[in-house]
């Protein structure tokens, strides 16, 4: 016998464990088949020796090859057997088996009549795994008979003392449930008590298993929804969290009540959907996005609901500056349609809004206006239940766009009876106040347009109107009213005296309200620069003197002054006072209606468009009905949005065939790709005013650069042209180069940079805009910002940019890497995702122009692969790259001329066709001079260069010919600083 | 008797679990893994295994991850070589599947250690233990990771425990071709 085991155990050696048996398949991939045959003949051999371990381990061979398809059902009185066995792992790998082989009559048989008692034996055992194990196998193969066998024993288990156990034997009481539905009513009361479990999972398994059991019979379960109720606020697990959401959606239909019960945990559930939205939203999905929050709103119960859904919606819009809205029309409805929201607490948001695309969005004013008209006339409409009505601040807005764009009123006088309709009184103060304001504009514009039709008599009924109707006002308990009202009053009164004598006096009125409104830059104030000489902390007046203040202090006459803490306790109030009067600037400012707001504006989002002149405005489209403001008009936008898209489409697939007839293969950008954010061109342009965007950038981009080419410090010239601004006198540095073919690229870029002007190179992989700026601090350095723009499907990292130092320049190189080494480029670049990076060169002689080549180095990585790419640029460094544009004033700059240190030179341009003043204003630009004094078309100019020299330039246009003159004077000082 | 027959497996089906099977293959469409929690013949579940391969690897990358098909929705996803694919009833949520799949991969990421298909392949048992500690009978039962691989763990020194002999199941096996593995490696650093 012991001489058996041992041959046994010698026998298995050289056995075929599980291992073996998966190398062996993938080694003979030509002849699987035949190899798996040959294995189960072994198997087989195995399975009749008497060792147990040697049958496990075919059982164990056998799993695989069962998952692998094959027939292993023959085996199963031999698996049933080694799972009898007390050892863990054979039981395992059993159970694995077991379950994938559910449906063999014969295993289901033999484990009902055999295993029953080896499975139950399973199921009191000590270890939890084995327990476990036992209890993973049944899930699977769990028949009527098993789960009536079973059903008490499973229940017991439910309250084992291991949280392993007790949320194994939940779930499959599931599964029993299901085969035996008569043990649900005494299993359930134990069930429900694991909703409270202490152990998250178990309560997770009973949650689970309480939904899906209430989706096929919810009435059963209403009277756990307390309990989920209070899950649901306390729990904070996410899984968990959707199966109850998911079973309160099965219970509601049958219990109204608890819908309402429901609306605060769920919106706190949307709120956080909501958030997920505000990041969503691009141009394309914008108003698709907004029609369906709008669906909500209508649909809201619970105004703190209906509410957050407005904001948001307001927050969607208006984020980025309007960066996604390419419709104002459509924003301008979708805030009529908002006001027809009852109770909302958001009527200051709305009229902000309103205010602030109006003014801004100049194109949009006709048709605000219009829909303004409307709202005032139907004002009384929205002032249903007032006082507690936010709502009714839309007013406010309204009544402001309306009389301060009165000119784009179709009926003024309409909407001027409208504004001074009784009713109005019950108003607010504050909007009270400024419906008067207003009523005094628009009565100015009807007058206009009385007088001009020469109807004296409509003029002065008119001007009656306004004297029957104000006295109402100057009864007005606000104070601010009230004084509005009165004044006006008189004013109509004299109005109306001089009317009788037959005076005109439209013109008069309206000089009253004359001037347009433009927004201003919260931060324009900083775009001024302090002129040279004024010392800001410099005192005016010299401030009387310690000694004699002190000397001259007059005593305290009625209280103890203590002077030790005067100066500390100063400073102090001062930060709490300054913090204070800050936050009051801020609320007055949000108040103004002339301030645009701080909103997070990213700088680039606009830069691609040109100003407002120059952008074609879509027509108003007046079949659009717009006259009741209960309509429901979005959704037309939305169409007509999706409409202009199709053509704007169809026109852009036109022009590029039409430029792939012309070029082949030139542009390697899609042709006719899914429309892209950039492509979605907007229908209106925000008048936005962002620091960093002055306006004569815009119009210098717009003209053709040839008569910029002829200036003798022209960015991009060819190597034999190198002169310095020394050596520039003889002029000859001023051969006309045509250059139209950069500008032309640039045209179809549509991507403006700035800040950069300098040169664009369109890359195949990634776009680079470049800039070179000096560096103020050091004579000798020169910072290039690069702006990096991937504009592949691509990600790209691992960017490294290098350049090939010359003499002159060199690029700066942390300190120990030798001189060829590259930079690494501290980001990586997603699809379409721009970022600039800086990189500081050192330069010696600043009088001679450098063009450097470089390359950059990147891997691009796709779907399947990454690879390596390179791509070759050049930089160009311009003498003028190195000026900086420094203020001068007169005299100073006299005193210089009259130095007689400065070499000069002249040249003339002929052919100069732009404006003087344009042309100034693109050598300022370009080339950083600033314009020292203009005297009609004769200026001079001045800069400065990093190392401190000084550049004058007199530019003349020779009146008979309009050629501009230019007298070069340049100088080069010792660097005086 | 073929209807009644057809009948009462449609009463199989309306009254499942949440999952109804979930299918491990490769990209070259190779089955690595594969759990039913609905009771169906092997040769129904080699049709459907086929029908589903097919449908799945014929799909784009940049195509949705859920479809419907016959009347389960299908949510499949894939990490690297593997496609992870599972069947759901219609009024599930697929969301909260597709975040079943990625736990489960997480799981395995994290008992393997950056898991590869290898691992899968010779170590199936284990990988199907991890989705048994995950999901029992369809549904969701462990929703903590370290709970789940804790009790791998226990069970795995069980496991090692009680086999007097060397491991049949590989196990100890792999565990040993690790330290290998990383004692050479060290030696090569060294």
């Amino acid at each position: 016998m012991a001489l058996k085991i041992v041959k046994g155990s010698i026998d298995r050696m050289f056995d075929k464990n599980l291992q073996d048996l998966v190398r062996g398949i993938r080694n003979h991939k030509e002849d699987e088949a035949k190899y798996i045959s040959t294995c189960i003949d072994e198997i087989k051999q195995e399975l009749k020796q008497d060792n147990i371990a040697v049958k496990a381990n075919a059982v164990c061979k056998l799993t695989y090859l069962q998952m692998l398809g094959y027939d292993v059902s023959w085996a199963a009185f031999n698996i049933v057997e080694v799972m009898s066995s007390s050892k863990f792992t054979y039981k395992v790998s059993c159970s694995q088996l077991q379950l994938q082989s559910v449906d063999a009559v014969l295993i289901t048989t033999i484990i009902n009549s055999v295993s029953l008692p080896l499975v139950t034996q399973d199921l009191s055992s000590p270890n939890q795994y084995d327990t476990g194990v036992a209890l993973t196998g049944l899930s699977c193969f769990v028949t009527p008979d098993l789960a009536r066998d079973l059903a008490s024993d499973i229940m017991t288990l439910m309250s084992h003392t291991k949280p392993y156990i007790r949320k194994k034997a939940v779930l499959i009481m599931y599964k029993v449930f299901l085969k035996y539905p008569e043990s649900l009513r005494p299993a359930f009361p134990r069930l429900k008590e694991k909703l409270e479990d202490p152990d998250p999972g178990v309560q997770s398994a009973a949650v689970n298993v309480i939904c899906e059991l209430a989706r096929r019979n919810p009435k059963n379960y209403l009277s756990l929804a307390p309990l989920f109720f209070k899950l649901m606020t306390s729990s904070t697990n996410n899984w968990v969290l959707i199966k109850i959401i998911k079973l309160f959606g099965a219970l509601t239909p049958l219990e109204p009540r608890l819908g309402k019960k429901l609306i605060e945990p769920l919106t706190n559930l949307i709120h956080r959907a909501l958030d997920l939205l505000y990041g969503m939203v691009s141009k394309k999905n914008l108003m698709e996005i907004v029609k369906k929050l709008m669906l909500h709103v209508d649909k809201a119960e619970g105004t703190t609901y209906r509410d957050e859904l407005l904001t948001k919606i307001i927050d969607i819009c208006s984020q980025s500056n309007y960066q996604y809205i390419t419709n104002f029309e459509w924003y301008i409805s979708i805030l009529v349609e908002l006001t027809r929201l009852e109770g909302t607490r958001h009527g200051h948001l709305i009229a902000s809004q309103m205010l602030d695309v109006a003014i801004r969005v100049k194109a949009i004013r006709v048709f605000a206006v219009a829909q303004m008209a409307t709202l005032l006339d139907n004002g009384h409409l929205l002032t249903g239940n007032m006082q507690r009505n936010g709502i009714c601040e839309v007013l406010y807005a309204a009544a402001w766009i309306c009389g301060e764009f009165s000119e784009h009123l179709e009926d003024p006088m309409q909407t001027l009876e409208a504004m001074l309709r009784p009713k109005v009184a019950t108003l607010p103060g504050h909007i009270q106040a400024v419906y008067v304001q207003n009523a005094a504009k628009l009565f100015a514009t009807v007058l206009r347009k009385q007088e001009g039709t020469t109807d004296s008599l409509a003029a002065q009924e008119t001007s009656q109107l306004l004297i029957d109707r104000l006295p109402l006002f100057v009864q007005s308990a606000n104070l601010e009213v009230q004084e509005r009202a009165s004044c006006i009053l008189q004013l109509v009164k004299y109005i109306q005296k001089l009317q009788q004598k037959e005076v005109e006096v439209a013109e008069e009125v309206t000089a009253l309200f004359a001037g347009e409104l433009n927004p201003v830059a919260p931060k324009a104030q900083k775009k001024v620069p302090v002129p040279d000489g004024l010392d800001l902390d410099a005192w005016i007046n010299e401030p009387p003197s310690e000694s004699e203040s002190e000397d001259e202090k007059p005593k305290a006459i009625f209280t103890k002054e203590e002077p030790k803490h005067t100066r500390p306790r100063h400073t102090e109030v001062d930060e709490k006072e300054l913090a204070r009067r800050r936050e009051a600037r801020k609320q007055e400012q949000a108040n103004n209606p002339f301030y645009i707001k701080t909103s997070p504006s990213s700088q680039k989002v606009y830069q691609d468009q040109p100003g407002v002149e120059h952008i074609p405005v879509v027509q108003i489209d007046l079949s659009v009905p717009l006259k009741v403001p209960g309509m429901p008009m979005s959704d037309q936008y939305l169409k007509l949005e999706e409409e202009r898209r199709q053509k704007e489409r169809s026109e852009r697939k036109k022009k590029e065939k039409k430029k792939k007839r012309e070029k082949h293969g030139r542009g390697r950008r899609a042709d006719s790709g899914p429309e892209s954010e950039e492509d979605i061109t907007p229908a209106h342009h925000v008048d936005i005013v962002t620091e960093e965007m002055p306006e004569v950038c815009w119009v210098l981009l717009q003209w053709p650069l040839t008569d910029n080419e002829k200036l003798p410090v022209r960015t991009h010239r060819p190597a034999e042209a190198v002169k310095s601004p020394v050596e520039a006198g003889n002029g000859e540095s001023a051969t006309p180069e045509p250059k139209k073919k950069k500008e032309k690229k640039k045209d179809k870029e549509r991507k403006v940079d700035l800040s950069s002007l300098t040169v664009y190179l369109t890359l195949f992989f990634s776009h680079i805009v470049y800039d070179v700026q000096g560096n103020l601090q050091d004579g000798s350095q020169v910072v290039v910002s690069v702006i990096f723009e991937n504009k592949t499907d691509h990600f790209l990292k691992s960017m490294e940019f290098n350049v090939l130092d010359s003499l002159n320049s060199k690029l700066q190189r942390p300190e120990g890497s030798s001189p060829h080494d590259g930079l690494a480029v501290p980001f990586q670049l997603p699809p379409g995702v721009s970022n600039e990076a800086r990189f500081v060169f050192s330069v010696q002689s600043i009088v001679m122009p450098q063009k450097l080549k470089g390359t950059l180095t990147f891997i691009v990585k796709t779907e399947d692969a990454s690879t390596h790419e390179k791509l070759d640029f050049k930089l160009h460094f311009t003498c003028t790259s190195y000026l900086i544009t420094t203020p001068c004033y007169s005299d100073a700059y006299a005193k210089l001329l009259e130095s007689g240190e400065l070499k000069s030179s002249s040249l003339k341009l002929e052919g100069v066709i732009m404006p003087f003043h344009h042309l100034l204003a693109r050598i300022c630009f370009h080339h950083h001079f600033s314009v020292v004094e203009r005297i009609d078309s004769c200026a001079s100019m001045y800069s400065r260069s990093i190392q401190g020299h000084h550049v004058c330039l007199l530019v003349k246009t020779v009146s008979t010919q309009r050629v501009p003159c230019l007298e070069w004077m340049s100088s080069i000082l010792e660097s005086t600083r | 008797a073929r209807a009644c027959r057809s009948d009462s497996r449609r009463e199989d089906f309306s009254r499942t679990p949440m999952m109804q099977f979930m299918l491990l293959f490769s990209r070259q469409g190779k089955l690595r893994l594969q759990k039913w929690y609905v009771p169906l013949s092997d040769k129904e579940k080699k049709k459907i295994t086929r029908e589903l391969v097919q449908t799945v690897l014929a799909r784009k990358p940049k195509m949705c991850s859920f479809l419907e098909w016959r009347d389960l929705k299908i949510v499949y996803k894939r990490y690297a070589s593997l496609y992870f694919c599972c069947a759901i009833e219609d009024q599930d949520n697929e969301l909260i599947t597709l975040e079943i799949i990625h736990r489960y991969v997480e799981l395995l990421d994290k008992y393997f250690g950056s898991v590869c298909e290898l691992d899968i392949i010779f170590n199936f048992e284990k990988a199907y233990f991890i989705l048994d500690e995950f999901l029992l009978g369809g549904e969701a039962q462990e929703t903590s990771k370290k709970n789940v691989l804790k009790a791998i763990e226990q069970a795995d020194l069980l496991q090692e425990v009680c086999c007097s002999l060397p491991s049949s199941l590989g196990g100890v096996a792999r565990c040993h071709e690790r330290q290998d593995v990383s004692t050479a490696r060290s030696s090569q650093t060294e």
